[in-house]
């Protein structure tokens, strides 16, 4: 009895890897169904879905600040962004006629070949001799204990030894952000606008069209000249 | 949207988002405080500006979701995000600017204060409050900037 124990002990699986295989096994099932969808509002849940379950996957992986900006951005922001643009746009998506599909499928199985044949070179998880667990990173976690003295050599590495790093993507986001507002401002009111010119008050319906106003005249003579 | 009570494709005159309203009232305070606690605890646990600035910008979107985007304008009135966008971006510059005319290089903290590793601490904070201001503005300056561009969902949209 002890004698087979002992030949199926190497093969036990730890349960955290079988919840790893779960979770990577309904990440593809939701990739798969986010294809085969027409539905634009499905698909914008499904990638909810999607974030949601990477997020849980990132935290068996032990990256929780990852799983939370990833369930935070992916899973809400991104997802409500994703829904108030499927409102400016169509509800269904027009399905694609098959032999248009056979060029990205060809760019899709290259691209995973290429990424199969890179998994061999790939250390292993938790690899001491890994490009992450030698140089510069051993020296981070040396050094934070005693120059900066505070536990999480993340925000360590983030805020201070990759401070000029970091300013660069405040600068990115900032920039996103400028962008935003100068394409499509805050408030998005077209035909919803109020001047006040002299005292006067116009909207969108009050105003007089540009046509009328091509000789010259100001909005009060107009104003005169209609009554 | 549309005022519940007097809606006619809903006849009962009751709000049907009722307990959606009840619930996300009750949930988005505590977002909010989560999204500080991720941001001060960033020193000690998993956590910092970036994360907690997406989880506050998260209980504004969730709260213009749920209660309309002019109640969410009303709560979080957009020219804070022209002020907020600029002065995260500022703060963190201008912490590295400090850190110049004290003496020390770009954006290295230890000159803030007597001892080196508290310097680093208050320039780690004045960064991560930076970095908090400009991503929870920005996030909801695209928010805004989306969701202004039309006239709200009506139910049967779903």
């Amino acid at each position: 009895m002890s004698l087979i124990f002992a030949a199926a002990e190497p093969a036990f699986v730890p349960p955290l890897i079988l919840l790893d295989i779960c979770l990577l096994a309904l990440l593809v099932v939701v990739a798969f169904s986010i294809v085969r969808m027409r539905s634009l509002f499905g698909i914008v849940m499904l990638q909810g879905v999607y974030s949601l379950v990477s997020a849980a996957w990132f935290v068996t992986l032990d990256a929780v600040d990852v799983a939370f900006t990833e369930a935070a951005v992916g899973a809400g922001v991104s997802t409500v962004l994703m829904l108030s643009a499927m409102l400016l746009a169509d509800r269904k998506s027009t399905p694609v006629p098959m032999r248009r599909q056979f060029g990205a499928l060809a760019v899709v199985i290259l691209a995973g070949a290429a990424m199969l044949y890179a998994v061999g070179d790939m250390p292993a998880f938790g690899d001491v001799n890994s490009p992450a667990n030698t140089y510069v990173g051993m020296d981070f976690m040396a050094k934070t204990a005693e120059e900066i003295k505070i536990p999480n050599v993340v925000t360590a590495v983030l805020a201070s030894y990759r401070g000029y790093d970091t300013f660069g993507e405040v600068v990115v986001i900032f920039s996103a952000g400028l962008g935003v507002l100068l394409l499509l401002g805050l408030n998005g009111n077209a035909g919803r606008w109020i001047a006040r010119p002299n005292g006067q008050m116009l909207n969108d319906h009050s105003a007089p069209s540009a046509a009328l106003s091509e000789d010259g005249r100001t909005p009060e003579q107009i104003a005169e000249g209609a009554s | 949207m549309s005022d519940p009570q007097n809606s006619p494709e809903n006849p009962l005159g009751r709000d049907p988002h009722v307990l959606l309203r009840v619930i996300s009232k009750f949930l988005i305070p505590l977002i909010a405080l989560f999204a500080f606690y991720v941001q001060f605890h960033g020193d000690y646990g998993p956590g910092g500006g970036f994360q907690a600035g997406v989880i506050l910008a998260a209980s504004v979107i969730l709260y213009a979701l749920v209660f309309g985007l002019t109640e969410a304008k009303r709560a979080f009135p957009p020219r804070l995000i022209r002020y907020g966008m600029t002065l995260g971006v500022l703060l963190y510059g201008g912490t590295g600017v400090v850190n110049f005319i004290l003496g020390g290089e770009f954006l290295n903290y230890s000159n803030l204060a007597h001892d080196a590793s508290h310097g680093q601490h208050y320039g780690i904070l004045a960064v991560e409050l930076g970095v908090l201001v400009t991503v929870t503005t920005v996030m909801i300056a695209i928010f805004y900037a989306f969701g202004s561009r039309q006239p709200e969902t009506s139910d049967e949209d779903w």
